[in-house]
């Protein structure tokens, strides 16, 4: 049993020097044999066997990361949430998920510092213009708050945005969906593991996968670093490494995996208390707790798997930046790094069930997973135990490559792919 | 970030090319006879590979011609270079 989290720890802990905190998970050695399998110890993998043992009451589970869990795209996102997609499939997906986000903190008892800060998408040109009011309508009509906001109150809600129409890509307006925000995007991992763990979920870091067993048409098990494991049903959240263990189990995906990239500054005094994004010039910027700008680039438009991205990126997203926001010419960048997204090509992620019966995939979150951490964990926990989709996430199957239903999604996905 | 060796102009910066995506997907010859599933996977199933990979490039800022490079993904180091129509000169 987990102690509980409150100002009487903090003060109890803090009294005793911080050395007797309890272990917030364990670091147990494989089993010969699980119920269940997730592969990829990220946020969605961890949500996804948190809600498999919290509401389907598998407790008989693992997790295995090749690394160290957060390691990935969960600790290299710029942690913004929001759910003002388009289409009804989308917005019932993402909208679930920042239902969730509502009362994370609460329901995990570790503080995700989910602040709803809002969220503002700018348009640069007339076409921006009418996709983000149509936008703006869909949002509405599905329950999703969302507001248009001409120039002037654009330059109200963010004063520091250059809205002088004499710039290459003059502000024309934006949306802004007040419940949106930001998260703390290592809590999230660190939250759903303890939270996994308590209810017996084993964790296995430093644990790679290097195979997946087939008896025909049927999951057996995985090979590992750590030996071989056995399960009837395998969930794979690899995020950018989706392909490399589809091409394991012998199945195809319509997945391209890029770098993409974030940097943030030094930290300054409170600037700017929102998060605004701009799909057209691309550039997006938010202030973290600690006084950095967090600012996310572009993916690189070949596939790689560096995690690296090009300098060129960087540099286009920063020339916006500084026409934007005129006032951050003399900040100085401190770290830049890159993420390998999986990108499906309708800009939708795919969480399914496959054609080999007990594997199921949760991939192609492309540049815009972070968001739908709950939510996705939740769907497909409930896709795995019952071995059929949630109507949420009925539309997000691998099958609508093939049907030609798909959710396009490529002007609410920000980052242009 | 890499330098590609077009095989029209030579060296160049990676910025000055485009990428094609995955090399030596056949176009469907019978278009009218294909089914669901191999219009699928045509259009969208990609092999997506970590380490060498076959890909088009256009060096689309120079020549603006389409040529073939083989490139390992996993750490953008290029093999080969080859013009389109040729065999890849790496299995």
């Amino acid at each position: 049993m987990k102690n509980k989290y409150s100002i009487f720890s903090l003060i109890k802990n803090a009294l005793s020097g911080h050395e007797n905190w309890q272990r917030a998970w364990r670091d147990p050695e494989p089993k010969k044999e699980y119920d269940a399998i997730i592969i990829g110890g990220g946020g969605h993998g961890l949500a996804t066997a948190y809600y498999l043992s919290k509401k389907h009451k598998m407790t008989n589970i693992a997790v295995v990361e090749k690394g160290w869990i957060g390691g990935g795209n969960t600790g290299r996102n710029t942690t913004i949430i929001r759910s003002n997609y388009l289409w009804d499939a989308s917005a019932g997906l993402y909208d679930h998920a920042l239902k969730i986000w509502e009362g994370l903190s609460q329901e995990l008892n570790y503080n995700v510092m989910f602040s709803q800060r809002g969220v503002m998408n700018l348009a640069h040109n007339l076409q921006d213009v009418r996709d983000l009011k149509r936008r703006t309508h869909a949002n509405r009509l599905n329950g999703i708050d969302a507001v248009w906001l001409n120039t002037e109150e654009v330059k109200k809600f963010c004063p520091i945005i250059n809205t002088s129409q004499n710039i290459r890509y003059p502000v024309l307006g934006g949306t802004l969906q007040r419940r949106a925000g930001t998260a703390r995007h290592d809590a999230v991992a660190w939250g759903y593991a303890r939270g996994a763990d308590e209810m017996g979920v084993d964790i296995i870091q430093n644990c790679e996968v290097k195979g997946i067993k087939r008896n025909g048409n049927t999951v057996e098990g995985i090979e590992t670093t750590k030996g071989f494991i056995k399960t009837k049903k395998i969930g794979v959240v690899a995020a950018g490494h989706s392909s490399v263990i589809a091409n394991m189990a012998g199945i195809r995906l319509p997945l391209e995996s890029k770098p993409l990239q974030a940097l943030v500054s030094e930290p300054v005094k409170p600037i700017i208390d929102t998060v605004v994004m701009s799909n057209a010039v691309h550039a997006y910027v938010s202030q973290s707790d600690k006084g950095e700008l967090v600012i996310g680039a572009g993916t690189d438009s070949y596939v790689s798997y560096t995690q690296k991205g090009s300098h060129n990126i960087v540099e286009e997203t920063l020339r916006a930046i500084l026409e934007l926001y005129p006032i951050f010419s003399r900040m100085k960048m401190l770290r830049q790094w890159g993420g390998i997204v999986d990108i499906c090509p309708d800009a939708s992620p795919i969480i399914s069930k496959t054609q080999v019966k007990g594997l199921y995939f949760n991939c192609g979150w492309g540049t815009g997973g972070f968001k739908a951490t709950p939510g996705s964990g939740d769907l497909f926990a409930h896709t795995i135990a019952n071995d059929e989709p949630h109507k949420l996430n009925a539309a997000f199957n691998l099958n609508r490559f093939v049907s030609g239903d798909l959710v396009d999604e490529h002007g609410a996905a920000a980052v242009a792919h | 970030m890499f330098i590609i060796n077009c095989p029209y102009c030579g060296e160049r910066d990676q910025t000055e090319f485009s990428c094609g995506g995955e090399a030596h997907i056949e176009r469907p010859k019978q278009p009218t006879e294909l089914s669901d599933d191999q219009w699928a996977e045509y259009l969208f199933m990609r092999k997506n590979i970590k380490g060498i990979q076959f890909e088009r490039w256009n060096h689309i800022h120079g020549c603006r011609k389409w040529f073939n490079v083989v490139r390992d993904t996993s750490n953008d180091k290029i093999h080969a270079v080859y013009k389109i129509g040729e065999r890849p000169p790496i299995k």
